[in-house]
């Protein structure tokens, strides 16, 4: 009997943990893209999450304007639609603050402006989420879906343990990994991608290649809000947030990143993955407040003992 | 003390007295309770953000996470008063002791990361205490009441005795950071943030000294922390260790000016008012003003003057006297120079070797530089030159073989041990701490070799007259001609009187006048006993000074021997010019 629990626990988690490591992996492309490839510093990538979720929040419940769709489909469209509303406010706010402090007048400094990035979007991060409250107030929020309290059964596999796959979650796993592929080939197979990678390997050469590397850094940079944005709506289905939801993950986000190694996408993806795996099965032997404080111990851990990550290039060179 | 350090104490605690003085009596005019609130929280956050500044603002450590220490002291000072009865007077030093634990617990794996990820990792020490404080069930805390005994337990009847006691603990916090500018301690720290591998490479050893500004700062950080909570009178884990708390010192010090000891004072005077009666004005209606208006104040200030209010101030509104020229005694006072026996080995180097990947970067190298000698090593681009020093001096550790220095092995040690052993090095690309005067630039050699206070001033200033740059001591280095900064790292690298000179590419773009003027320091240098290494390329150059040659190819030892013999040697002109001209030489 006790087994058949353990069992059944542990299978739970296991499945828990690809479904919400994958939506997970995609919330870190978002990151790798702007951190991991582009090498700007962004503090405020949690608030882009938080923004997502808050954005699908208002365009598919209550008054919103795709309410008509339903607590069905509306709430993976509102996940969708977060993107390219974020990517328009991330395109905004690289040209009015972030371009001042990044791309082609830090390249050379001594830190490579990183000071100033760190600073900028901490100050950004402090406004979106003291604003937010002002605006969305403190309430916590949840995109409701009847799908998030329905699963798939599987089983009884062993005895009397079952999987649940939590439908919600599932359906945002699987827009997870088709927006990541797609990204994937988006980047890997057009000009805009080789222009990106170009521009963020050396953006002084890159101009002279006739790049316009301050759009290509702000597309760059929107495109990375957009995706974590995106990322912020699939969660909402499941998640309670607040305004200050964004602290929990940037740390999640770093840490998914560095481990998957700087400047790969893929990597990001697996990083984001293995860091939510992780995470959801700590719940089998943590109480909840301590699963928290345990993602910042594996973030520590990863910095300190695979800066180059698992599965890409070394992230600091001497 | 620094060099001209006294004047500026002088007037500092001048200062410091005035605009206490001025403050305490602003203070007992005010008496709405809310304002004498504000009265009493702004030197408590100026004091919290003095902390921040040791590490962050002089070290250039970016901390995201201090309120690590200022809640560990309000908890301390809290939990103690809730248990055991203790007074505050005996908590607050309490939770200084704990701070500096927590310092060092957290220093040690966290001095290992650089930059941003120093500054990631170290918002994760809050966040983490502040959720296990959750689950051990601390959530909300009052500090229980003894009115009865006012004195021992920080429990004022008169609001005006908080402020009073606010601005005692800020005037200890900025002595504390006084003494820390005017000394060896603040230099080392600029020095760091400035440029942490040539602070190694001039002996500052930068992890000790990174250390000892996380515990001072951490400890200035709990007795703040420790005194909030006195005069809230109640914690919550979120009050003292949450985001908005690490931001205000953060906010404070940028805001007001880093790396001076009133910037985090201007930054809390003006922005703790604002925010605060935003907050009791608006609070209502816009729950969260008070950090939007810390966002707004942080980004608009790091766009327009990304230093702060008190330099640009400065800059605009003061000019800075010329600094008074060197007084000539300064150099007599010097600690005697140690030559090495003309004509013995000093440094021998056995079958060194490095590689990158699959790359032998350096593979096998051996060689001996004889005391008094100027040793030249030639190499074409990528011949593993600069690698070679960065194995010598513990940049880089080697994978095999071994260098020794008068028969004291070097190899395997750290860059500033190295630098202690009297091994001094500059660099291809000139590392200066632009913001530093000449003068101090020279004085961290001097403090990296360990001497005392008066002996590294006086060897720094002759360091200076060695290489002809003693008129520019006052000038800071950023404005120096490229010349003068090469000059300016030789004379660092001689302050600590090394027995050996490392010189990578030290006449790389100097024009030919230029580079004789140097060529003649250098001359004088090896007139004085001194033994040298140079790495360069102006041929012209190296057969003027240096009185044998180690020619460098694809990390291996080409050819060695005197100058003469080794221009003529086929294989070097192979390597430089290529195959075919050596042909045509041949023919």
């Amino acid at each position: 009997m006790d087994l058949e629990v353990l069992i059944e626990n542990v299978l739970n988690a296991l499945a828990a943990g690809i479904t919400i490591g994958c939506i997970y992996g995609l919330m870190c492309i978002g990151l790798g893209l702007i951190f991991g490839i582009m090498r700007i510093v962004n503090f405020a990538q949690g608030e882009f999450l938080m923004l997502g979720m808050f954005s699908s929040l208002y365009l598919v419940t209550g008054g919103g304007i795709l309410a008509f769709l339903g607590p069905y489909i509306g709430p993976f469209v509102g996940a969708l639609l977060a993107g390219p509303i974020v990517f328009a406010g991330g395109a905004l706010v690289h040209k009015l603050l972030i371009a001042r402090v990044s791309g082609l007048r830090t390249t050379g400094s001594l830190d490579e402006g990183h000071f100033g990035q760190l600073v900028v979007t901490l100050g950004i991060s402090l406004i979106l989420q003291n604003g937010g409250l002002i605006l969305f107030g403190s309430t916590p929020q949840t995109v409701r879906t009847p799908l998030a309290s329905s699963a798939i059964e599987v089983g009884p596999i062993y005895g009397d343990a079952t999987v649940f796959l939590n439908k919600a979650r599932l359906i945002a796993c699987a827009i997870a990994i088709i927006v990541a592929v797609a990204l994937y080939l988006l980047l890997e197979y057009t000009r805009m991608g080789k222009a990106l990678r170009a521009a963020a390997d050396n953006p002084t050469a890159a101009t002279y290649m006739g790049i316009d590397t301050d759009k290509t850094y702000r597309f760059a940079f929107a495109l990375g809000s957009g995706i974590t944005a995106v990322a912020g709506g699939l969660m909402a289905v499941y998640l309670s947030f607040g305004p200050f939801v964004g602290l929990d993950y940037v740390i999640i986000m770093y840490s998914g990143v560095v481990l998957g190694g700087m400047g790969s996408i893929l990597g990001a993806f697996w990083g984001g993955l293995t860091v939510g795996f992780v995470q959801q099965c700590s719940a089998l032997v943590l109480p909840p407040q301590l699963q928290n404080a345990a993602i910042f111990v594996v973030f520590l851990m990863i910095v300190l003992l695979r800066p180059q990550g698992l599965f890409g290039r070394s992230a600091e060179r001497a | 003390m620094r060099y001209g350090s006294a004047p500026r104490l002088k007037r500092d605690l001048t200062a410091l007295a005035i605009v206490s003085a001025a403050y305490l009596g602003l203070s007992t005019l005010v008496s709405n309770s809310y304002y004498q609130l504000i009265m009493t929280l702004v030197p408590i956050w100026a004091m919290f953000g003095v902390s921040w500044n040791i590490l962050s603002g002089y070290g250039g450590q970016l901390s995201f996470g201090h309120a690590s220490f200022f809640g560990i002291g309000a908890y301390v000072v809290t939990l103690s008063l809730v248990y055991w009865h203790l007074s505050p007077w005996l908590g607050i030093p309490l939770g200084m002791v704990a701070a500096a634990a927590a310092a060092i617990l957290i220093g040690l794996p966290t001095f290992r990361l650089k930059g941003h990820y120093f500054a990631l990792s170290m918002l994760a020490y809050p966040l983490a205490i502040l959720y296990f404080l959750q689950y051990l069930g601390f959530q909300e805390m009052s500090l229980p009441m003894h009115r009865d005994n006012p004195i021992e337990f920080f429990q004022f009847t008169n609001p005006h005795t908080y402020t009073f006691v606010a601005v005692a603990f800020l005037i200890a916090g900025i002595f504390v950071c006084m003494l820390v500018e005017n000394s060896r301690f603040g230099l080392a720290l600029l020095a760091i943030r400035q440029n942490e591998l040539a602070a190694e490479a001039a002996g500052i050893n930068a992890r000790l000294w990174k250390m000892r500004a996380l515990v001072v700062s951490g400890m200035i950080a709990a007795a703040a922390g420790g005194f909030y909570a006195c005069v809230l009178l109640v914690v919550t884990p979120d009050s003292v260790f949450g985001m908005l708390v690490s931001a205000q010192a953060v906010v404070v010090t940028l805001f007001g000016g880093v790396a001076s000891i009133w910037g985090p004072v201007i930054g809390a005077a003006i922005l703790v008012p604002l925010a605060e009666s935003l907050n009791a004005e608006l609070g209502n209606i816009l729950p969260g003003i008070q950090g939007v208006v810390y966002g707004v104040a942080i980004i608009g200030i790091m766009l327009a003057s990304p230093d702060g209010l008190f330099w640009t101030i400065r800059d605009r509104f003061f000019t800075p006297k010329a600094p008074a020229p060197l007084p000539a005694s300064l150099a007599a006072n010097a600690p005697a120079m140690r030559p090495s026996a003309a004509g013995t080995p000093l440094l021998k180097v056995e079958g060194i070797s490095r590689s990158f990947g699959g790359l032998r970067a350096v593979s096998g190298v051996s060689f001996e530089v004889n005391a008094g000698e100027i040793l030249g090593i030639i190499g074409p681009n990528g011949a593993g030159k600069t690698t070679l020093f960065n194995l010598l001096n513990g940049v880089l550790a080697s994978d095999a073989g071994k260098a020794t220095l008068a028969d004291e092995t070097m190899t395997g040690k750290k860059v500033h041990n190295v630098c202690r052993m009297g091994v001094g090095r500059t660099f291809q690309v000139v590392r200066s701490f632009p913001r530093l005067p000449l003068l101090d630039n020279v004085i961290v050699g001097a403090y990296g070799a360990g001497f005392a206070d008066a002996e590294a001033i006086a060897s720094a200033a002759r360091a200076l007259e060695r290489v002809g740059l003693a008129d520019k001591a006052g000038v800071a280095a950023g404005q120096l001609t490229n010349k003068q900064l090469r000059l300016m790292e030789l004379a660092r690298a001689l302050a600590g009187s090394p027995r050996l000179l490392l010189l990578d590419e030290t006449l790389a773009g100097l024009g030919r006048d230029e580079c004789d003027d140097v060529l003649d320091v250098l001359v004088r240098l090896r007139s004085e006993g001194m033994t040298v290494v140079i790495i360069e390329h102006t041929m012209h150059a190296m057969m003027r000074i240096a009185d044998r040659f180690v020619v460098l190819d694809h990390g291996r030892v080409l050819a060695s021997g005197l100058p003469r013999q080794v221009v003529e040697d086929r294989a070097v002109i192979e390597a430089y010019l290529g195959k075919k001209w050596a042909a045509k030489q041949d023919a």
